[in-house]
């Protein structure tokens, strides 16, 4: 039988501060209960039987990729022209915590 | 020149061509289309009419001067917000990347320049491409034009309504999922999903990189294979494409189809499964052999798609943290940890916050094994199995959507009913095959698309049955 | 801390290199140096986590990996996988790093695999291949300034991780170990040690079996020893705390501090990256790198001892710094005095650059000097200490000194030195030879060679009748 998961809202907001998204105690209560709903029927892969199955993470096989060692600058001016803040060519960020 | 219909790629290119109309008159033409229909549509996030007009005039120029261009000759096309167009805003549908201007272009959409298509907006979508009904837009939902009361399809619905509408003769969606086959079913238009590594995803902005790829939009068959061909190819910017793609070679069990039951499950309406079923005895009349057969494991492809989905989203999406591009936020937090927090929070709507947290935690430790590595496995068994039922048939068919499109805002509430109707799209997601949407006869005003799974990069095999079904319909 | 084993305390080591001698970054046709250029100036979407963007692997990257752990023996992965490394952090454009992993399916490059030092046999646990953070920078000081500052020039740049076993028992064998790592890559050619960052260091160490404390942030070999000598000492006192602690280490004040990092922190969610195929590490790269594989420190110092009759300990220390073992056989190639220079490169070089904190490689002396000074000292024109003395001079000041050699010569009345020089006369200029023996007045010509070979420091009667002694001798 799958097993019942529950996603309480402490767990909740593990994540979100695993994953970085500030969530309000009515937002994670809310999230809770919708995960909590999804994760039950995620548990539905149970009843297959996968043992001796290897995962597949790729879907079509593709040997070996790569490339030479050449440069190919990029004009680095468009790139930090789209940067919202910045201290001269720094790109400025908050501090660390 | 007011009357141009835009349902025909070819027709169009044939007309440019013979010098009976000018690029310029059938942009013109696709861009008064979009301004008198759109508002009611909302197919789009961007117009770009100005360069679009630019771009026309320039190529009429070369046309003029005999020089050569491209095998879409001037045709408008869209292109759906997830793919980067360098210098033209490209959103996600997200509040967070507003205003974001990529500085470079996709590599489709350098070939679709290169081919000479003029790109005349940027078509809505659900937020970074979650969900099945182009309501998650943060720019609001895409009205289906047969029924605006009615959802388009997600998440490429903004791409599919576009072609549907009449507004464009072709445009680009993305598909993780079913996210061009579920609104080109819902639309009533022509959908392809390529093998995954024939089109080049550098410039898609991921949502699930292992299981997506860019394809076309068409009001017909032959006007999608027409774009899929400019838009495929090895690129050595995506490691994922493939170089030298297997030659297939056609033999008798290339008109072999196998429908398994599984397709027409509990939630497939009467009708759709009543009108999927002549779609597929006209593929019986066109001289192919259909069979019934049963592929257990396509029960578990639902949750098996969504848990990879979810943990390739909760990294892909790691990125937007306001610092680099897109959304951010004045000043004030002391701590980047706060600041990301609330960049993420403020930017990200509610079923992207859904996926990455769920993704987040099928991925961490401790649950990895029972959701990320299960899923994975499934996944393998998955694509044996299809690979296995390719030893015997050309083809896989079955419902593209187990309905027709319903109300807007009718699932929007429930996640997961939400979820259930890409039941029959995701399976060729999580094993890479290509797969086609094609309108069958409907039995009421609202479309119902015909799914065509085949083998590996047998994408000309997909349109060959695809416009037997096609052709069936002009007959009725 | 002496050399002694201690075998209460193990230590592990992390060992980040740069792969210095790649032109472009890991993941992107970005040039890779990035010493001392413009901030954000080699920075593309891939390297600047654009959305869209896509990683394509370096070639290059994978064979100066390759080499790397073919030269520790490790054995080479039939293929290779990348994986995601998911965490938050202002200098990670994806925030996520793509490297690999050796658990949940992860395959790294190699495992295994040796590094042997004197009295120890050090185990290699993997070695992977990893793209590089961006550098954050500080306005003023890291506690005052109100921003960071980040600069996305080293983003993306390839490092090969080096894991070791917890192998090493004490903190100097730590420094021998990553000495001797250091010889291997600079020989390699593939990583210029010396420039800022290319070498850097984490340390795992726990004392009688206690916790595990990691220590992170290790600039210097010297900081490496310095910083464990304090671990072990402070926990061999207070003990580890519960759990694996992480400190960092503080190298004004001399000491490790406790980073109280969250617990959740650590969950680094690995999963393979799908944008990267796994790559197949085919047996004809394989026998192509091991057939390029340079000449390796333990080789040369063999070769050392056997070709220029060096003592073990000798060849063992000049091979264990590239840039002087070259500098030892340039200097051989010009003037043949394998023991004397050895000594001098070993005492006074080397003892004057540890005075001074300085690498081998940052010498400026000339192989040229080196063997005129070892001449002159074999040939008697200046004693020993006056050798090491300029030597040390030329070291210091980094001018060339073959010509002010003489000035250091005060008048040579010595018969025996005198004779040194006119032996090397004669055999270089065999055609004046020939002619002084036929015609007397040529004689003349000869005694001017010996004072020109003196600096004019040669006794003139002396060295004419040294001179003409010889030529009866040969007549
Ligand atoms: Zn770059």
């Amino acid at each position: 039988m799958p097993k019942r998961t529950k996603l309480g809202v402490s767990a909740v907001k593990h994540l979100a501060w695993l994953t970085r998204i500030d969530l309000t105690d009515k937002e994670a209560k809310e999230i809770s209960k919708q995960l909590t709903k999804i994760l039950n029927y995620f548990s539905k892969i149970d009843e297959v039987d996968t043992s001796g199955v290897e995962p597949l993470y790729h879907p079509l096989e593709i040997g070996k990729v790569s490339r030479s060692d050449e440069p190919t600058p990029f004009p680095a001016d468009e790139i930090l022209k789209i940067v919202p803040s910045r201290k001269g060519r720094y790109v400025k960020a908050p501090r660390i915590a | 020149m007011t009357n141009i219909d835009l349902r025909s790629a070819k027709r169009l290119v044939e007309a440019i061509r013979l010098g009976e109309v000018s690029i310029v008159d059938v942009v013109e033409a696709s861009l008064n289309k979009i301004k008198e229909l759109d508002k009611d549509i909302n197919a789009f996030i961007t117009i770009n009419s100005k360069k679009a007009l630019a771009a026309a005039e320039s190529l009429d120029t070369k046309l003029k001067r005999g020089e050569k261009v491209g095998a879409l000759c001037g045709l408008p096309i869209a292109v759906k917000d997830v793919i980067s167009t360098a210098g033209l805003e490209t959103t996600c549908g997200s509040k967070i990347l507003k205003g974001y201007i990529p500085p470079y272009d996709a590599t489709v959409v350098a070939k679709l320049k290169e081919a000479g298509a003029v790109i005349v907006g940027k078509t809505n979508t659900d937020e970074f491409a979650m969900g099945s009904t182009t309501e998650f837009s943060a720019f609001g939902p895409t009205r289906n034009p047969v029924d605006k009361s009615r959802v388009a399809g997600g998440s490429s619905g903004g791409s599919g309504a576009a072609v549907a509408a009449g507004m464009v003769p072709l445009s680009l969606g993305s598909d993780t999922g079913g996210s061009i086959r579920c609104p080109a079913a819902f639309c009533g238009v022509v959908g392809l999903k390529p093998t995954y590594g024939s089109v080049s995803r550098y410039g898609l902005i991921s949502y699930a990189n292992s299981l997506e790829q860019i394809g076309p939009f068409a009001a017909n068959v032959d006007d999608c294979a027409l774009l899929f061909q400019c838009i495929s190819g090895w690129d050595p910017m995506d490691s994922t494409s493939y170089r030298n793609p297997p030659k297939v070679e056609s033999s008798k069990i290339c008109r072999r189809v196998a429908v398994p039951k599984e397709f027409f499950g509990e939630g497939v309406e009467d009708a759709v499964a009543r009108s999927v079923w002549r779609g597929i005895e006209a593929l019986k009349d066109g001289g192919y052999v259909v069979e019934e057969v049963s592929l257990s494991t396509l029960d578990y492809a639902l949750p098996a798609y969504y848990i990879i989905a979810m943990a390739e989203a909760s990294s892909n999406l790691a990125r937007f943290d306001g610092l680099r591009y897109g959304l951010s936020l004045k000043s004030g937090y002391r701590d980047w940890n706060t600041y990301f927090s609330k960049c993420r929070a403020k930017g990200f709507g509610p079923e992207v916050k859904r996926r990455i947290l769920l993704g987040t935690y099928v991925l961490s430790a401790g649950y990895y094994g029972a959701y990320y590595l299960k899923a994975q496995k499934i996944r393998n068994i998955l694509k044996t199995q299809f690979q296995q039922l390719f030893t015997k048939y050309g083809l896989i068919a079955g419902p593209t959507m187990p309905t027709t499109p319903f109300k807007i805002g009718e699932k929007i509430e429930d996640p997961l009913l939400m979820y259930m109707i890409d039941i029959n799209t995701v399976p060729p997601n999580l094993t890479g095959h290509p797969a086609i949407s094609v309108p069958v006869h409907k039995e009421g005003e609202l479309p119902v698309g015909l799914q065509i799974i085949a083998p590996y990069f047998c994408e000309e095999r997909l349109f060959q049955a695809a416009k037997i079904v096609e052709e069936s319909l002009r007959r009725q | 801390m002496d050399a002694k084993e201690d075998l209460d305390v193990k230590i592990g080591l992390e060992v980040h290199c740069h792969l210095t001698s790649l032109k472009t970054k890991l993941f992107c046709r970005c040039p890779a140096d990035y010493y001392n250029k413009e901030p954000n100036t080699n920075i593309c979407p891939v390297c600047m986590g654009l959305p869209g963007s896509l990683p394509v692997l370096n070639e290059q990257a994978v064979k100066h990996a390759l080499a790397i752990a073919l030269a520790l023996g490790s054995r080479v992965s039939q293929k290779m996988v990348f994986y995601r490394k998911n965490y938050f952090y202002p200098d990670l454009p994806k925030n996520f790093q793509i490297s690999q992993y050796d658990k949940v399916g992860g395959l790294p490059l190699a495992t295994g695999g040796q590094i042997r030092l004197k009295d120890k046999v050090v185990r290699i646990r993997r070695i992977q291949l990893e793209e590089d953070p961006a550098k954050i920078v500080y306005e003023g000081s890291i506690s005052t300034s109100p921003y960071a500052l980040v600069d996305y020039n080293r983003s993306g740049v390839a490092l090969v991780e080096i894991v070791t076993e917890p192998d090493l028992t004490t903190p100097k064998q730590a420094r021998q170990f990553l000495q001797k790592l250091r010889a291997i890559l600079e020989h390699l050619g593939v990583c210029n040690c010396d420039l800022e960052a290319a070498l850097r260091c984490d340390a795992n160490i726990s004392v009688r079996g206690g916790y595990r404390v990691e220590i992170k942030n290790i600039g210097s070999f010297k900081d490496v020893e310095k910083a464990l000598s304090f671990e072990v000492t402070r926990q061999k006192m207070l003990g580890a705390k519960r759990g694996m602690e992480t400190r960092h280490w503080d190298d004004v004040r001399g000491v490790t501090i406790s980073l109280r990092v969250k617990e959740e922190e650590q969950d680094y969610r690995y999963f393979p990256e799908a944008d990267l195929p796994p790559y197949i590490i085919t047996e004809d790269l394989i026998a192509e790198t091991l057939a390029a594989m340079p000449e390796l420190p333990d080789a040369r110092r063999d070769r050392f001892i056997k070709q220029y009759n060096l003592p073990h300990q000798a060849a063992e220390i000049l091979t264990s710094h590239k840039s002087l073992a070259d500098l030892f056989e340039k200097s051989i190639e010009k003037y043949r005095s394998p023991l004397r220079i050895a000594n001098w490169l070993i005492s006074d070089i080397l003892g004057y650059l540890n005075r001074k904190d300085l690498d081998p490689s940052t010498l400026k002396i000339a192989p040229e000097d080196i063997a005129a000074l070892a001449r002159a000292v074999d040939e008697g024109l200046i004693n020993e200490q006056t050798g090491r003395n300029l030597l040390l001079k030329a070291a210091t000041t980094g001018k060339r000194i073959e010509q002010k050699i003489f000035a250091e010569v005060s008048k040579i009345g010595d018969e025996a030195t005198i004779k040194a020089l006119v032996d090397r006369v004669f055999k270089e200029n065999e055609k004046a030879v020939k002619d002084a023996l036929k015609n007397e007045k040529a004689i003349n010509y000869l005694i001017g060679l010996v004072m020109k070979a003196s600096g004019g420091k040669t006794d003139p009667h002396i060295t004419r009748s040294v001179i003409v002694a010889k030529l009866k001798q040969l007549s």
